[in-house]
């Protein structure tokens, strides 16, 4: 949606339905006519708030990160029938999801 | 009382070790329906996941057991952990044991409300922007939210991972401060959790609970101007009474800045709302939760699964989240958000290299009557203004009962350095009987 990016100004992203929509579609949630007109309306109110992040000063992030290693050891696991278990459709040991296409 | 309040989607029992001696032996816990207990079901608030039996207990319920606690059942909770005021569940709102017209906050509202209500002497909760302490406050017990890292969080079902720590509720400090000492400590299946032998300036052999002493001879207490202002004048009245006891106490206060904060609220919902839209990608109806009987290809079927399981706030903070990481946002809000976040946490540093703890109201308002935010969801975000800067900084906070105004309760919130727990324990236990 880089066509529909926000401009530099600083000025208020307003949102209309067809955007709530695009980004429901992105984030693969269906959404109900009347749930697309209340969310457009909010988004509005709630991104205008969000738009003082704009006085954010540039800050630097130095952070003490580091990464937690450990071996790589075979350990006991869940078995299939409990990793299975709170499936809806399963056959043969397998999860059965919908078709792809 | 238990089905008047609504504090508990399931009761069930897990018994502790019957064994095990230490101030948890016997006792009663609430485990917030967001953390994993295998064999009953985790609902996490959510259509989404009403039947879903976990297959493991999170690392915090074995300690607890292990510890000689029981188990009572899984206390409800906003959806997935959003709100502020346990409305959004999709098992009907909790009430407020103080007054059952008004909410019991939020996103923890059945632990604190089982709590108040002594269905359980212990609760666990979740604090990913407040959720332990904004209930605490409203019900008028004791919480706290760790440091970043203090706490296992496995068989926690995610929210926001940058931000979420576990935490306990309890009627005092000293209770709360116990459960905390069963509970924290690194885990080999949570790699954000530290060890403390590691970490600079802790304690490793720590007692919070013995810091519950009441000694505040001494310490210095920072009181921030941004985080009272705007906040209802009779919460700012008892909490300024209650900061006034600390001083009888031998505590010296003095004012300090955080002119951070003032954007924490912004920062804090775009990094959790973007958090939330990759973690609740995985509720697909695939491997577990609500699966929906539409007919077409998987990312229909996927759509409509999230449309059916999914209630109203998750939605909005999935789509939000998703916005502000799309291309041409992800600059003007994600990396802003971030910023703030980096700035939050250094005026934080910068104000204990003067300070021992951080004093401020934990809610700037008292309890909301049930529905009265439930329809305006900037004016919900808002509430949250002193306790998201807590989480943006990976600090420890407690909130205590500071008193009651109107017979409704105030929290104090007092913050602490990283790993600083038992100095905010010992600064909240002096004031919880005035």
């Amino acid at each position: 949606m880089s066509d529909t990016a926000a401009s530099d100004d600083g000025e208020a992203a307003a949102v209309d339905a067809e955007e709530v929509r695009h980004v429901a579609e992105l984030a693969r949630v269906r959404l109900a006519d009347d749930e697309v007109d209340e969310f457009a309306a909010q988004f509005g109110d709630i991104l205008e708030y969000f738009e003082a992040l704009d006085e954010v000063p540039e800050t630097d992030r130095e952070e003490e990160l580091v990464n937690v290693m450990r071996p790589d050891e075979i350990e006991e696991g869940l078995s299939q029938e409990a990793a299975l278990a709170n499936a809806e459709e399963t056959e043969d040991g397998f999860f059965v999801g919908p078709k792809v296409s | 009382m238990a089905a008047d309040i609504n504090a508990f989607v399931t009761e069930a029992t897990i018994e502790g070790d019957a064994d095990a001696d230490g101030p948890l032996a016997g006792a009663t816990v609430a485990v917030k329906d967001n953390i994993s207990t295998a064999g009953i079901r985790t609902t996490c608030g959510s259509e989404m996941l009403a039947d879903y039996v976990p297959p493991y207990s999170a690392t915090v319920v074995d300690r607890l057991t292990d510890a000689g606690a029981t188990i009572v059942g899984k206390t409800n909770m906003d959806e997935f952990g959003m709100g502020t005021t346990t409305e959004t569940s999709a098992f009907g709102p909790t009430r407020n044991p103080v007054d059952t017209d008004r909410v019991p906050g939020g996103s923890s509202g059945g632990s604190a409300a089982a709590v108040a209500a002594g269905e359980a002497d212990v609760a666990l909760g979740s604090d990913t922007g407040g959720s332990v302490r904004c209930p605490a406050a409203f019900c008028g017990v004791v919480g706290i939210k760790p440091t970043y890292g203090l706490v296992s969080r496995y068989g926690l079902i995610a929210y926001a991972n940058s931000l979420e720590q576990i935490g306990p509720i309890a009627g005092t400090v000293e209770e709360a401060a116990a459960a905390l000492d069963a509970i924290a400590g690194d885990d080999p299946n949570d790699g954000t959790t530290r060890d403390l032998a590691e970490v600079e300036g802790a304690d490793p052999d720590a007692s919070y609970a013995a810091a519950a002493d009441g000694d505040v001879d001494g310490l210095t207490v920072g009181v921030p101007t941004e985080l009272f202002e705007g906040a209802d004048e009779r919460v700012v009245s008892t909490v300024e009474a209650a900061i006034a006891d600390l001083e009888a106490k031998g505590a010296e206060t003095t004012e300090i800045s955080l002119p951070s904060v003032e954007h924490a609220v912004q920062a804090y919902y775009v990094i959790a709302m973007a958090e939330a839209s990759s973690n609740l990608a995985r509720f697909d109806g695939v491997r577990y939760g609500h699966r929906s009987d539409a007919d077409g290809n998987w990312n229909d079927s996927f759509a409509e699964t999230r449309e059916e399981g999914f209630g109203a706030e998750v939605k909005r903070r999935i789509l939000l989240g998703t916005y502000a990481l799309s291309a041409g946002y992800h600059d003007k809000y994600y990396e802003k958000a971030q910023d703030a976040r980096a700035w939050v946490r250094r005026d934080f540093e910068d104000a204990f290299d003067d300070v021992d703890v951080i004093a401020s109201p934990t809610m700037p308002v008292l309890p909301f009557e049930l529905g009265e935010s439930l329809d305006d969801p900037l004016r919900m975000y808002l509430a949250d203004a002193n306790t998201t800067p807590v989480n943006l900084a990976n600090l420890p906070a407690i909130s205590v009962p500071a008193g009651e105004t109107d017979g409704l309760p105030v929290g104090l919130q007092l913050v602490g350095p990283k790993f600083g727990e038992e100095t905010i324990v010992r600064a909240a236990s002096a004031v919880e009987d005035r």
